[in-house]
């Protein structure tokens, strides 16, 4: 096995995921044919090769510090599941 | 002969020559989705009074002389764009109910081009398949044959574009997601090069991979909407500061003394008869115009699938992260905690094949696995780019399948997500090169169905794609060529 149910539950609570018992059975499975697969990248040579990690030769790009109008605050607020008119609400984080 | 059937460049004709309007045509279409779409089910979303609205404006600014390109053409896009006209699902239920405050780059350039974007077109949640079967909402169907698969991701726009229900739509392309769909539906369509076309408002799913394409009739349309589309935008830091040729030039140069390479690797085991001889006849008739033709190699191209499934689910997992059911997107409203809001939102809003890429994503990228994995196919990649330096020192043109074969089955791959993922394996790499690719019809297989030949090219060398697709398109002669949907005439 390339990977066990533990390391599955363990990305999941990494990534912000809960699943189910029934998920965690079948993405482990598929993880783990997927993974295999991918194994044969070692038969690559790369020793000393640079990665890629973008295809153009492009550096910063910078701009002005010129201060320009932003979204208008009632059209970003527009889309949340919970606001309070000025700024976007969760539950409760310090008791 | 009724409006819709029309291509893009001959629609605009007739406007310009004042034989019709924009709101006939819109008109036209609008009744041609009401009879197909039945079947077809490439939208998510249409409006139809603001579609006859902008057509009426674009009248309007035709009369008064002050049309852009697409002045009065209905166009659709696909749904990963975002716009303040429509909701921006991506096919996601976590997005169900979200309306972007701003416009794509895009869909300001087509809108100030006079096109009237008529609706939002289904896909794979987030661009993620093959098949567009991992939409939450509608799944399309391929206008050529009924319970087929369409292509994915963009395969609401290819069957849109095939079933004439728009003149031309948008697509975006992270490994095939424009050419793949366009090839088994029978249309044409372009991934530019990475850079030429403007990222910014085009929902991020690999964003060293994502690029917006256009999906159209013939390779003239084509070339019109890479016109409207291409170019340097302050708001995208990754696109390049090049000028933008006008494409419709290219078109019509002769191919004499075009070398065209075909990659040995890309004709291996798995390739279906029938598409590799529709493409070896396609190669024959680039020859007898003048192309040289020999056979190139592409060593590591067995090695491009798992490159990209590794690479695309690791960009994939970072750029998810934001549907934290804070800012927009579902909130699971009876969780506690922040902690089982994150987890409860994200894990309620996302389909199966997103979470997959997610856990492979953050897998490859976490502490201990990092080097193995995600460097280890990054190093891989670098490889994969050279390999198409050095063809491109010898050829114009890269000609081959784009995909192993021709549409399949709805249902068919959709419990076995590597199966699903083998089958791309003849468009990753361009993704993974940052090179311009295209798919123009090439011929149909035995029982009818499309097959398209894919043509890339070197970094910015869009024209070279045209100019062969159009001569390509000039010869095979099956552009007139419409499938037969459902009950509709």
């Amino acid at each position: 096995m390339k990977i066990t149910r533990e390391e599955v539950q363990k990305v999941a609570n990494l990534a912000r995921l809960q699943l189910s018992e029934n998920e965690i059975e079948r993405m482990t499975e598929q993880l783990d044919t997927i993974l295999s697969y991918v194994e044969k990248l070692d038969k690559v040579d790369t020793e000393g090769v640079p990665v890629t990690t973008h295809t153009q030769q492009v550096v910063n790009a910078f701009r002005e510090d010129v201060v320009k109008p932003s979204l208008d605050r009632d059209a970003v607020l527009s889309n949340a599941p919970e606001d309070n008119g000025e700024s976007f609400t969760v539950p409760r984080i310090i008791s | 002969m009724e409006y819709y059937s029309l291509t893009l460049c001959e629609a605009l004709r007739l406007l310009e020559s004042g034989e019709t309007t924009s709101v006939a045509l819109t008109q036209s279409v609008l009744s041609r989705i009401e009879s197909v779409e039945g079947t077809v089910k490439a939208y998510l979303n249409i409006d139809e009074d603001r579609a006859i609205q902008q057509a009426e404006r674009a009248d309007d600014l035709r009369r008064q002389e002050k049309g852009g390109p697409l002045c009065g053409i209905p166009l659709a896009v696909k749904d990963v764009l975002c716009t303040t006209d429509f909701p921006t699902t991506c096919g996601s239920r976590i997005l169900e109910h979200f309306t972007p405050p701003y416009n794509a780059t895009v869909i300001d350039k087509l809108q100030k081009a006079g096109a009237v974007i008529i609706g939002k077109l289904s896909m794979d949640e987030f661009a993620m398949g093959s098949t567009n079967e991992n939409c939450a909402f509608t799944i399309p169907e391929n206008p050529w044959r009924e319970g087929y698969v369409a292509g994915g991701s963009s395969g609401g726009s290819a069957a849109a574009v095939a079933a004439d229900e728009c003149f031309a739509a948008l697509g975006s392309d992270t490994g095939g997601s424009v050419r793949q769909p366009a090839s088994l539906c029978g249309v044409v369509g372009m991934k530019p090069t990475y850079g030429r076309v403007s990222r910014y408002g085009l929902v991020a799913f690999a964003s060293s991979l994502d690029q917006v394409g256009p999906l159209t009739k013939d390779v003239r349309d084509c070339a019109l909407m890479m016109n409207v589309i291409s170019g340097y935008d302050e708001l995208d830091s990754t696109s390049i500061n090049t000028s933008v040729p006008d494409y419709t030039l290219a078109l019509e140069k002769g191919l004499q003394g075009m070398r065209i390479g075909i990659p040995k690797e890309y004709f291996g085991d798995g390739l279906h008869s029938e598409v590799e001889a529709v493409i070896r006849k396609g190669i024959a008739m680039l020859e007898e115009m003048g192309a040289e033709v020999k056979e190139v190699t592409l060593p590591h191209t067995e090695y491009c699938v798992a490159a990209y499934y590794l690479i695309a689910p690791a960009e994939a997992s970072s750029n998810l992260a934001r549907y934290d059911g804070v800012r927009y997107s579902v909130r699971d409203t009876d969780a506690e905690s922040l902690l089982d809001m994150y987890k409860q939102s994200r894990s309620q809003g996302f389909g199966d094949e997103v979470k997959r890429r997610i856990l492979i994503g953050t897998y490859a990228l976490s502490a201990g696995y990092y080097d193995a994995y995600y460097k280890k196919a990054s190093q891989v990649r670098t490889l994969i780019k050279q390999d198409f330096e050095k063809v491109f020192q010898e050829c114009d043109l890269i000609v081959s399948p784009v995909t192993p074969g021709p549409a399949w089955p709805l249902g068919e791959k959709s419990d076995d997500p590597l199966a699903m993922y083998l089958s791309d394996i003849l468009t990753l790499s361009a993704n993974l090169a940052g090179i311009p690719g295209l798919s123009v019809p090439c011929g149909f297989t035995s029982s009818g169905l499309p097959v398209g030949m894919q043509m890339q090219a070197a970094h910015f060398n869009e024209e070279v794609l045209l100019k062969a697709a159009y001569n390509l398109e000039q010869q095979v002669g099956i552009v007139n060529q419409k499938p037969v949907i459902g009950d509709a005439k």
